[in-house]
Order: structure tokens, then C-alpha cells, then sequence
């Protein structure tokens, strides 16, 4: 290249640099007028956390949410931590945790959640399973699909004589937590040997990281069978089996049966919503559901902050019910809004609800 | 069969292993590249490059933020990164200690190891928590932290590669001795260092751990470097474990944007520091 | 290798040179000084950083190092839920996947750097370079899931059945072809490390003087010998800091391979049985580790994989050294 056109790309480099910093300088200037909040937590929500809060800056201009899925616990610590405002877990805190926490900190349930048995296996057949069944098969105990016990509860389908690939979650997930609390509940030897967590000692099967991955192993796995969210089972074309329920009728996991669970729970929740929705009373619950929540301060640190966060709590579980379901979410039941509106109002600035009851 | 035969032969065998190794490493980047375009290529449009992310189900929403994030976080990375790996470099090669530069040498190897995921939450433990809140600048650290053995091991190779005559050269015409190191040596190393730098920035570019604790990501533009900011590659991350295929497609369409972005870096960072070729060709 | 005077590089060797970088005689000049301590201060900036990630990781595995001692490192349980922390597996997962991925991705990177630099015509030279450093940036959940629907199919259904049927009378060949496993991870391993230990190693061979070749040459060398005995051997230990560069992304990966390894904490002898790595478990339950033992027990996996990488450079370092290598650099 000659030495003038030499010259030239340097310059208009030196241009294009001076023109970035500037823009990496002036633009945030423009975007100061708005509040921007901080959240973080769970992955399984995030899809509709992003749309509720890009629907709530028309409803509010003055606020702009900005929530990152970095996992439950990441949610956990980081409003622990307070390096948030508001955290999300699948999974209720823990004492120890909550005891951790430099304040008191509320669980406000937002959505519910479903987590389906999936499989691959030739001709896609619908399958019905037992929760006792899937706990042997997840011990390992139960190692081909044509075992006697499978085959008892699906009379009219041909199973092949191929094994049983189990594939799990290998990270830590709220996922995991609602699929082992289910197996735990059911199965005594699932609770003694292997428990219940975020993550677990699988007894049997392979790891896929993140829904997505289990979701990818099962699909390219002639005769696999893991646990997935809803979600990702239906936008995946993954069949998603129905499982017994407590009443002892076969469940298919739809938005309707999801919404049962936590509609049938609403009469014993807890002050603190730290329930386990699994095996829900209700003859159409779905029996491994889960709310998922977001976590706050009961006591807000800023009070313009805490009034624009409680404003958005409120159109959260009211207005806000209407977006779930295109999202392959469940809304929350009735019942279960009015006992969050009352824990919504307890949320305060220097002991003042911040709440405005309309 | 004669011996000079057999060399020939032996010589052409080798050539030929050469480039198919050479072939072979071009592959899995065909193959990648390819499932990428046939994936992502259908978001690809000015709306990507212009607009912010929208939520699911809605169609459009671009990587604007994130693409001008990850500049940024690539520039407060190099701010680390370059003067503590070219002058660390520089001091492997050139230093008659015996026994410091072996430490520091060991211990760029050993960094070099560490998964990103820890560097992370070094920087989250040194600059997010005293902060009490994510920003670029604690981004930019540990993009920056991860880029120095890369580019602290390329610079002592490369400078160490500088023949002595042009050293002796140097202070023979009465050069002072950083004069010689910035003006000749470093100048005649600039393409390796360069390589290096690039291939270090190429890393950091796709690197998505360390930025959970860190730069955090931003749904909107960033508010000032002491705030979270977008990154394509966690942008990427987020879409592509999520159950919707139109994410997807965007999650593929970014992964394209973030690599093209590398190789236009990479290209003007060429451009600018040619010049003098290496003085041994 | 051919010894030419003016050829010789380096600063560090036992031919008489002008003073040495960092002994300036008195009344120096005041710009030598400055130099010499902006380099000095960022060489102990970097000491402190490492210094500072080390004393981090030590002081969080404190209480899994006291719970559990050194039969943390022999241990083959992993048990979130009752609390039992062992590393082997992990370990064992980590070396197997690296060692296989360096298997393949070393003489493939410095095949592809000797094309390069030497072999290729000049025209193509900068576009396959340019090409090769893109590997580097594609982002590892790419690879990730890539190889998830990808390279574990075609595994599974091509590779693996056929080399089970031919070698499976080795125990690493055995075993039902899940397609995830060890032999995926090594495999994108080696993707992911092949542009590092290439590139490098290409601008290691383009520093080393012209004056080595020719001498070659003039002396009757064909092509490949020239490469083989001037170039190569010149540059050797350029090479090695290239692999060593490669080998460290290796051990320390994370995303990518835990997408395809299966994340099974067993330890199994084929390449085809699915197993976990310490980057991969490290990353995967670190946000969501409830307990404090449990996050300690995973620090104290961040810090076994420290003294892993230091021990595998170490004994790549003495087995280049040991066959007649030198590691320092000083030509000889």
C-alpha cells in the first residue's frame, strides 16, 4: 500500500475510535433519565421476565428492568449480596440462607411451572408413568423399555426391548430441585439414597447442561428419557408423558393442569409461599409443578426504588397473569393472588407500605 | 532405491501431511461456520445491528447493546491486558535474572489454566462487591486478567526471536537501551505481538463465564461504565439454552456477529502496524 | 542445527554482548530508569493478581481442606446432598479429555504452522491464517452445542460403531457408543486448542531468520529437511510455549465440554463412557452450591486444578527438556 493511502486508513481509523468512545461516553448519558433496576436469577422464567418487563416500560416509562438469568443460587447470592435489587429462584431459600441475608427478605411467586418426563422413541408414542416407576427408573433399577412395570401402565403401546438412556440436568437447577423433591415424596428409597437438592448424586444416566442441552442429548438419543420444563419439551416437539397424580388419575402436564397444582395447594400455603407444589392434592393437578419466584426486601433500602419494585410486583400478579400462558407458562390461580397481594402490601420503606391500593 | 530418492520421496510425503494438517483445521471452522450460517443467517438484517433485543414471541429485536457492549469490554480489557503481557513479555525475553522470570513465566502458565469461571468471581470479589454493583469495568477486568498469559507467553517467543545483531546495532549508534527495546526489537516483533494480540482478543470475545458476575448483561444500553453492559457473547449464551427457536436463530445470527467482528479487529489491527516487514525475511 | 554468527537470536547466551537490558551503569540515563520501572511495575502487578487468585482459592477451600484433607484427592464420590466431596474422578476426567485433545490438536496446529510458514504458496497465506485465528473466537457455547447436535450424532452413528468393531479389543474402545463422552470432548477440545497452538506456532516459525534456511539449503537440503532441521529446531522452543498456551485452555475449558463430556463423575477406561471434568463441575454447580462445605468442596477443585496445570506443564517441560530440548530458550 502507498505511503498517502496509508496515511488515509489510519486516519479513518483513528476516526472510527474517537467516534466509539464517544458514543460509549454520550450514549449512557441519554439513558441516565430512566431508573434502571437490577435482577437476577433464575433461567426458567427469563423468557417471560423479558416480556413482562418490556410490556411494563409502557405501562411505567420512568423504569427500565434489566434481569440476567445467571441461575437460582446466582439470584440468591446476589440479593444477598445486594448487588441487586431483586433476585428469582426456582427454589425456595433455604433457612441457613435466609438467616445469611442481611435483611428480611420476601419470596413473591410470579409463575408456575411444569416439569415433564420426556423421551425419544420410535413412532413418539404417549406414555403414562407412575411416579414409583420413575424413581426406579432414575435408581437405575428399571434399566429397559419394555420392563414389566412400564408396560403395566401402557397396555396399548408396543415398547422396544432398546435401554434406557437416562439423561439429567448436570448443573445445579431449580429444574432438578422440583423433579427430586417429586421423586422424594414418592419413593423412599429415592429419599434415603439419593435425596434431594439442586444437585444430586444421579444414581444412573448421563448430564446435559441447561434444559437446552438435556432437551438436545434426549433428542439425539434413540431411547433416552429425561426431565425437562414444558417449555422446552413442546418448542422441542418432545412427547411429555402423564404422570399419576396424588388423586391417582394420569395427568397429561398442560397450563391448565399446572395452574390445579398450586390451585389445589392454596388452601394450606404457607405465610412465606416456601412451598413444594409436587404431588399437589387436586384431581386435575399435574403432580411436578412449581411456582418460581421472585425475591425482595421487606424492608426497601431506597424508597423511590421500593415504590417503582412494588408497583411492579402488584402489575406482575395481576395484569400481568395475561402473558404467561403464550409463553407455555402457567398464571397464577386466584386464590393464590389474593394471599400474594397481602404479602406485596407488607413490603416497606422505614416501616411505611409502599404499595398504592388502587 | 537411492538415498536421495528417498528424500524426495520423504520430502514430498511431509509436504503433503502439512497441508492436510493445515486442511484438517480448516475444517471443524467450515463445519461450525456453516451450522452457524444455515442456523442464524436468516436474522441477519439491519434491524440485528440496529435495534435492542425484544422479548419472545415478538418479531425483530436486535443485538444493538450488545454488540457495542462487548467493543467496550474488549477496549477496558486491552487496557489490562496489553501493557502488563507486552512489558511482562518483554522482561521474559530480555532479563538475565535467573530466577524471577522463571516465576513469572510459571505462573503465566499456570493463569493460562485457570477456567475463566474463576477469574470471574476474582474480579466479582475485587471490584463488584466493594462496588455493590455489575459493571463493565469489573468486565473489563477479567477479560483483561484472562488475556495476559496469552499475550505475555507470544511477546517473550516472538522477542526472544529478534536476532542480537539488531539490538547491537541499535546501541551501537549511541541508542539508549529502552530506546533500542521500544524503537527496534519491539518494532521488528510488532507483527508477532500483534498476532498474539489478536488471537488473545479473539478469545476474550466469546468468553461467557467470567461476565455472569461481572459485566452482568444489560437488556438496554448502558448507563456508564460503572453499569452493566451487554456482551454478545452472553447475549448468545441467553438466547441459545432457551426453549424458542426465533431466539435461537438470533442466538446463531450473534455468534456470526461476534466472529465477523473479531475478524474485522483483527484485520484493522493488521493494517495499522504494517509496515516495516520482519526484518529477517 | 546450523550455526551461523549472525543469524543467532536472543539476548541470553554466552557470546560477549553490549550491557545487559537491566544492568545500567551509573549516571544512567533518566529514560532507561523509567522504562525499567514501568516494566518492573507491571510485571509485579501481574504477580499480585496471580498471588491474589492463588490466596482466594486457598482461603475458600479452607474449610473443605480441613473437612476433608488429602483424601479429598483420592476420593471417587461426589454427593451434593450428604456431603461427600471427592476429586478423583474429576481429575481423572481432566487429564484423559486434555491429553486426547492435545493428541490430536498438536501435530495437526504445527503441521498447519509449518504449511503455513513454509510450504504454502504466498497467496494463500494470510486468508487460511486469518481463518485459523477465527477458531479462536467462536464462542464456546457455540462448540457447545454444536457438538451436541453435530459431532455426538455423527459420532455415535459413524465413528464410534466402527471403532469399536475394529480396536474394540482395547478396554479404550469398549462400551455402548452414547456419542457424548470423552472422545467428544477430546475432539472439541482439540478444535478449541488447535488455533492457539497454530497461530502461535506459525509466527514462531516466520521469526526464525532467513539465514537458517538458506544455510540449509545451501548445504543441499530438500524442503521438508530444511523445515525439519534449520527452521524447526531453531524455533523449538517457541513451539513448546505454543502447545503449552494450547494446553492451558485445554485443562481449563469449561462450557463447551460439558455439553458433550456427559457428566458422569466415573471413572471408566474407554474414551466412549461419558465422564466430567474439574473446569466443567466447577462451572456447573458453582452459582448453585448451597451449603458452604459444598462451595468449599468446589473451590477446593478449582485449586486441585492449579496444582494439576502446574504439575502437567512442569512434566512437559521436563520431557522436552530431557530429549535434548532446551526451555529457556537460549540457543543452542
Amino acid at each position: 500500500m502507498t505511503r498517502p493511502s496509508m496515511l488515509a486508513v489510519k486516519r479513518a481509523m483513528g476516526l472510527a475510535l474517537a467516534g466509539f468512545w464517544l458514543s460509549a461516553v454520550a450514549l449512557p448519558a441519554a439513558a441516565m433519565a430512566q431508573t434502571l433496576m437490577n435482577g437476577a436469577g433464575a433461567t426458567f422464567p427469563y423468557p417471560l421476565y423479558s416480556k413482562w418487563f418490556d410490556e411494563y416500560t409502557k405501562v411505567d416509562p420512568s423504569v427500565r428492568f434489566n434481569y440476567q438469568s445467571i441461575g437460582s443460587g446466582g439470584g440468591i447470592r446476589q440479593i444477598s449480596e445486594r448487588t441487586v435489587d431483586f433476585g428469582a429462584s426456582d427454589g425456595p431459600m433455604t433457612d441457613d440462607q435466609l438467616k445469611k441475608a442481611p435483611a428480611e427478605l420476601l419470596h413473591i411467586p410470579t409463575v408456575l411451572g411444569a416439569v415433564v418426563a420426556t423421551y425419544n422413541l420410535p413412532g413418539n408414542p404417549t406414555l403414562r408413568f407412575s411416579g414409583d416407576v420413575l424413581a426406579d427408573i432414575f435408581l437405575g433399577k428399571i434399566t429397559s423399555w419394555d420392563d414389566g412395570k412400564i408396560k403395566s401402565l401402557n397396555s396399548g403401546v408396543s415398547l422396544p426391548k432398546t435401554p434406557i438412556v437416562v439423561v439429567h440436568r448436570s448443573d445445579g437447577s431449580g429444574t432438578t430441585y422440583i423433579w427430586v423433591d417429586y421423586l422424594s415424596k414418592i419413593s423412599r428409597e429415592w429419599e434415603e439414597k439419593v435425596g434431594r437438592g439442586t444437585s444430586v448424586k444421579w444414581p444412573a444416566g448421563l448430564g446435559g447442561k441447561g434444559n437446552e442441552g438435556v432437551a438436545g442429548q434426549i433428542k439425539n438419543t434413540p431411547g433416552a428419557l429425561g426431565y425437562v420444563e414444558l417449555a422446552y419439551a413442546i418448542t422441542n416437539k418432545l412427547p411429555a408423558a402423564s404422570v399419576k397424580n396424588a388423586a391417582g388419575k394420569f395427568i397429561e402436564p398442560t397450563i391448565a393442569t399446572t395452574t390445579a397444582a398450586a390451585a389445589g395447594a392454596a388452601n394450606n400455603m404457607p405465610a412465606d409461599f416456601r412451598v413444594s407444589l409436587t404431588n399437589a392434592p387436586g384431581d386435575t393437578a399435574y403432580p411436578i409443578a412449581s411456582f418460581t419466584w421472585l425475591l425482595v426486601y421487606k424492608e426497601q433500602p431506597n424508597e423511590a426504588k421500593g415504590r417503582l419494585l412494588t408497583k411492579f410486583l402488584w402489575w406482575a400478579i395481576h395484569d400481568g397473569q395475561k402473558y404467561p400462558s403464550d409463553l407455555l407458562y402457567a398464571p397464577l390461580p386466584a386464590p393464590v393472588v389474593k394471599q400474594i397481594e397481602a404479602k406485596v402490601k407488607q413490603i416497606s420503606f422505614h416501616g411505611k407500605p409502599l404499595v398504592a391500593v388502587r | 532405491m537411492t538415498p536421495l530418492k528417498r528424500r524426495a520421496i520423504v520430502n514430498r510425503l511431509m509436504n503433503f501431511l502439512a497441508g492436510t494438517a493445515a486442511l484438517l483445521v480448516l475444517l471443524p471452522l467450515v463445519l461450525v461456520l456453516g451450522f452457524l450460517v444455515y442456523q442464524g443467517g436468516s436474522s441477519l438484517n439491519l434491524e440485528f445491528f440496529t435495534h435492542m433485543p425484544k422479548p419472545v414471541g415478538e418479531a425483530g429485536g436486535g443485538m444493538a447493546n450488545a454488540i457495542v457492549g462487548t467493543l467496550i469490554l474488549i477496549a477496558l480489557a486491552c487496557c489490562v491486558g496489553l501493557p502488563i503481557g507486552i512489558l511482562g513479555g518483554l522482561y521474559l525475553a530480555e532479563s538475565r535474572d535467573p530466577r524471577l522470570p522463571w516465576v513469572v513465566r510459571f505462573l503465566a502458565d499456570v493463569l493460562n489454566g485457570v477456567p475463566s469461571i474463576v477469574i470471574g468471581i476474582f474480579a466479582y470479589t475485587l471490584v463488584v462487591l466493594p462496588m455493590r454493583r455489575f459493571s463493565a469495568l469489573a468486565g473489563g477486568l477479567a477479560l483483561g486478567v484472562i488475556m495476559i498469559p496469552i499475550v505475555l507467553r507470544t511477546t517473550e517467543e516472538i522477542v526472544r526471536l529478534v536476532p542480537a545483531s539488531l539490538r547491537e546495532a541499535g546501541l551501537a549508534l549511541g541508542l539508549p537501551n529502552w530506546k533500542v527495546t521500544v524503537r527496534i526489537v519491539l518494532v521488528t516483533a510488532r507483527a508477532g505481538i500483534v498476532t498474539g494480540v489478536m488471537v488473545a482478543i479473539a478469545r476474550i470475545a466469546g468468553e461467557t463465564a467470567p461476565l455472569l458476575f461481572t459485566a452482568f448483561g444489560n437488556r438496554f444500553w448502558h448507563s456508564g461504565l460503572d453499569q452493566p453492559v451487554a456482551a454478545l457473547a452472553l447475549q448468545v449464551f441467553a438466547y441459545a439454552i432457551s426453549p424458542f427457536d426465533d431466539w435461537h436463530r438470533q442466538a446463531w445470527a450473534g455468534a456470526l456477529v461476534l466472529i465477523s467482528m473479531v475478524f474485522l479487529v483483527s484485520l484493522a489491527a493488521r493494517l495499522a502496524t504494517r509496515g516495516i516487514q520482519r526484518q529477517t525475511r | 542445527m546450523i550455526e551461523v554468527d549472525a543469524g543467532r537470536g536472543g539476548a541470553a547466551h554466552g557470546v560477549p554482548l553490549p550491557r545487559a537490558f537491566f544492568l545500567t551503569p551509573r549516571g544512567s540515563l533518566w529514560g532507561d530508569r523509567v522504562f525499567q520501572g514501568v516494566v518492573y511495575a507491571s510485571v509485579g502487578l501481574f504477580v499480585l493478581v496471580m498471588v491474589g487468585i492463588v490466596w482466594a482459592l486457598v482461603v475458600e477451600s479452607m474449610p473443605a481442606m480441613r473437612r476433608f484433607g488429602l483424601a479429598f484427592v483420592i476420593g471417587q464420590e461426589w454427593d451434593p446432598v450428604k456431603e461427600a466431596f471427592g476429586a478423583l474422578p474429576f481429575i481423572y476426567g481432566t487429564l484423559v479429555s486434555s491429553l486426547v485433545g492435545m493428541f490430536i490438536a498438536v501435530p495437526l496446529g504445527i503441521g498447519a504452522a509449518i504449511y503455513l510458514a513454509e510450504l504454502a504458496p504466498f497467496w494463500a497465506r494470510s486468508p487460511i491464517g486469518f481463518l485459523i485465528e477465527l477458531l479462536a473466537a467462536v464462542p464456546s457455547v457455540v462448540y457447545g452445542l454444536w457438538g451436541i447436535f453435530v459431532l455426538a450424532p455423527f459420532l455415535r452413528n459413524w465413528i464410534e460403531p466402527v471403532l469399536g468393531r475394529a480396536l474394540g479389543f482395547l478396554p479404550l474402545f469398549q462400551g455402548p457408543p452414547y456419542g457424548v463422552g470423552m472422545l467428544a470432548a477430546g475432539l472439541i477440545l482439540s478444535i478449541m486448542t488447535v488455533p492457539f497452538i497454530a497461530t502461535v506456532s506459525r509466527e514462531v516459525l516466520l521469526a526464525v531468520p532467513n539465514t537458517q534456511r538458506e544455510a540449509a539449503l545451501a548445504l543441499g537440503a530438500t524442503r521438508w529437511e530444511t523445515t525439519w532441521m534449520a527452521v524447526l529446531r531453531y524455533g523449538r522452543s517457541g513451539l513448546v510455549g505454543a502447545v503449552l498456551l494450547g494446553l492451558g485452555r485445554a485443562l481449563g475449558e469449561t462450557m463447551a465440554v460439558t455439553m458433550v463430556i456427559g457428566n458422569r463423575p466415573e471413572i471408566a477406561l474407554s474414551l466412549f463412557a461419558p465422564g466430567y471434568t474439574m473446569a466443567s463441575v466447577l462451572a456447573n454447580e458453582f452459582t448453585e452450591a448451597t451449603s458452604d462445605v459444598y462451595l468449599s468442596a468446589l473451590v477446593y477443585i478449582g485449586l486441585l486444578l492449579l496444582a494439576v496445570t502446574v504439575i502437567v506443564n512442569s512434566a512437559a517441560r521436563l520431557l522436552v527438556w530431557s530429549v535434548g530440548g532446551t526451555v529457556k530458550g537460549i540457543r543452542e
